[in-house]
């Protein structure tokens, strides 16, 4: 079973890495749909490759669901599973782990590699060692990083949606509101080119100025270090790193960025990494693929001029 | 009103620790260890709530080797009022860990249980809601921000692309996040009253409960390297290699 995140019209496109992770395990594959007025939603999954079922619990109280009523209705039909596995977001991490404490089992989080056998590689110590556990329990749940799992398509399947009741609410909290940023750019965590920046852009303004060019020019999502976002330049939720977003595009420009282990954490699945910084010793140049020694303010903005002529 | 704080002792962010050559486990002998920041977060925010009349005692608790005495020292010299130390030589999964935590939640009532959002070594981030769960009670994970009011917690949430605010009741397991607030510096007066305090020592194995892990790690290695870069020499070399090595068109 895996756990579908969605926003109500659309499944995150990390939802088709775990289909995809779960197809190794060689069963029947379940999706499930936890939400409010999601027909639609489950009739589009159901014409995903691979999957059997669609479970969909639909209920007012499941709008935007909490851990506490999500992971009760999770490990309630998970018994009857001996996989239950979703993506590695901040919205799973928030879910599973209470699920596993239910069923009685331990989790095992951000699985990079499923080599058989119940056998898993995850990754530790901010990225610098991999681990390979073996899980003996009866029930694995799990979270995958996306990036390292081959995404389903959308077009060949024909699952069957099955509708199941949702208990009560449990009343143990409730949901106020959220704010998602708006932007034109794409999503972060989707997006084909992601070009970050560090704490030397120096300030908000300029951190804008600088990146906002060659992002437009390239349909690039822009991201940032802790240090920028901690300095105030850029927001909490554009934070590229173990304690952000994990981004793995095609093409990732690190702009005067230092490339400490919790940075590196979450952009080092890009297809190609190229870096920009006037220290030619930069931690960061050691995982790029490009690396350019020069002053970003003279460089990004010829870039940029360079990327709107071609 | 009672806070919990669980407080686990782990190396140094800045260090990049390696694995054994024989990749049984990690090497961390005489690698710098300390409180894990996210749980440094945790207890400032314990603290922040008592210096706001919210609260009136605040409890550490670590699990681990007698070493942990050290980071269960460095939440009393913060302003933790007692530590608890359950005692155990063994590495312990976050499910068990949770269910220790669990007795000594038992045993101490708390309202307010506080963890890090995750740790440095393990990159797990499952205990608190683990904890949750077995307790049945609330959880507010990744908080960045935490209000109680009466017999609610208003917290803000730190989610993908954005927060969330939620409100929950108590008891309830919070789980910190790095920018719930900024953690105090210890001063060292403050650290040598903190060697004097006394920390309560339970025996793991006395709580009767069932640690052991049905995951094995079969072996740790490095993670592969990626291939070697290149230096470029200005920007139309580096977007000509894009186009021309690398297939990307811009
Ligand atoms: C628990 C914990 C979790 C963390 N999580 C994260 C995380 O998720 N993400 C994250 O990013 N960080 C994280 N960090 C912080 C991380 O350790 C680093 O401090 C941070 O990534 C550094 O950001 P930076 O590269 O912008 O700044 P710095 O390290 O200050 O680097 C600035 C770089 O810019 C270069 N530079 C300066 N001027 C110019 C110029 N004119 N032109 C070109 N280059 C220039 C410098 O040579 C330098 O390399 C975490 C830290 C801790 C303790």
């Amino acid at each position: 079973m895996i756990l579908a995140e969605h926003d109500g019209k659309k499944l995150n496109n990390v939802v088709f890495n775990a289909i995809g992770a779960a197809e190794i395990f060689g069963g029947s594959i379940d999706l499930l749909i936890i939400g409010k007025g999601v027909d639609e939603l489950a009739r589009l999954a159901s014409k995903i490759d691979g999957v059997d079922k669609i479970i969909k619990f639909d209920a007012p109280h499941l709008e935007h669901p909490l851990a506490e009523d999500a992971a009760n209705i999770i490990s309630e039909i998970g018994q009857d599973y001996r996989v239950i596995l979703a993506p590695h977001t901040w919205f799973s991490r928030n879910i599973l782990p209470r699920v596993a404490a239910l069923l009685d089992v331990s989790m095992i989080s951000d699985v990079l590699k499923i080599t058989g056998d119940n056998t898993y590689i995850r990754s530790t110590y901010a990225g610098n060692v991999h681990a390979t556990i073996k899980s003996d329990e009866p029930i694995q749940v799990f979270t995958v990083h996306s990036s390292k799992f081959k995404a389903v398509g959308l077009n060949g399947g024909d699952a069957l949606i099955v509708d199941s009741k949702a208990p009560e609410p449990l009343n143990l909290s409730r949901w106020e509101k959220e704010r998602k940023i708006e932007s034109d750019r794409p999503p972060l965590i989707n997006a084909k080119v992601v070009i970050s920046g560090g704490r030397s852009l120096g300030s908000a303004e300029k951190f804008n100025e600088v990146l906002s060019p060659l992002a437009d020019n390239l349909g690039a999502a822009i991201g940032a270090t802790r240090a920028a976002v901690d300095a105030g330049y850029a927001p909490n939720e554009i934070q590229v790193g173990q304690t952000g977003v994990v981004v793995a595009p095609e093409l990732y420009i690190a702009i005067g960025v230092s490339g400490a282990n919790q940075h590196i954490y979450g952009m080092k699945d890009s297809r190609v990494v190229v870096a920009i910084n006037n220290d030619p010793d930069a931690t960061i140049f050691q995982f790029a693929d490009y690396g350019l020694v020069a002053d970003l303010f003279e460089a990004v903005p010829e870039m940029a001029t360079l990327v709107s002529k071609t | 009103m009672k806070i919990l704080v669980a407080i686990k002792r782990v190396q140094d962010y800045n260090i990049k620790v390696q694995p054994k050559s024989d990749g049984s486990d990690v090497d961390i002998e005489g690698v710098k260890m300390g409180v894990n920041p996210f749980d440094e977060n945790a207890i400032e925010e314990a603290i922040r709530l008592k210096e706001k009349g919210v609260v009136s005692e605040i409890v550490g608790v670590s699990i681990g080797s007698s070493l942990n005495q050290d980071v269960l020292r460095q939440g009393l010299a913060m302003g933790v009022d007692k530590a608890i130390l359950v005692e155990t030589d063994k590495v312990l999964q976050p499910l068990a860990i949770a269910k220790l935590i669990k007795k000594v939640v038992e045993k101490e009532k708390p309202d307010l249980i506080l963890f890090g959002k995750l740790a440095l070594d393990s990159d797990a981030g499952q205990t608190g809601q683990m904890l949750a769960g077995l307790l049945n009670c609330s959880q507010g994970t990744f908080a960045s921000s935490v209000e109680i009011k009466g017999t609610e917690v208003f917290i803000t949430r730190e989610i993908d692309g954005g927060t969330e605010s939620i409100v929950t009741k108590l008891p309830v397991v919070l789980t910190a996040d790095l920018r719930l607030n900024e953690p105090r510096f210890v001063k060292l007066p403050d650290l040598m009253m903190a060697r004097k305090k006394s920390i309560e020592t339970i025996k793991a194995d006395d709580l009767g409960v069932d640690v052991s892990s049905k995951l094995k790690t079969i072996n740790v290695s490095e993670p592969p390297q990626r291939k070697e870069g290149i230096k470029v020499k200005d920007i139309k070399e580096l977007l000509q290699k894009l186009n021309d090595i690398e297939g990307i068109k811009i």
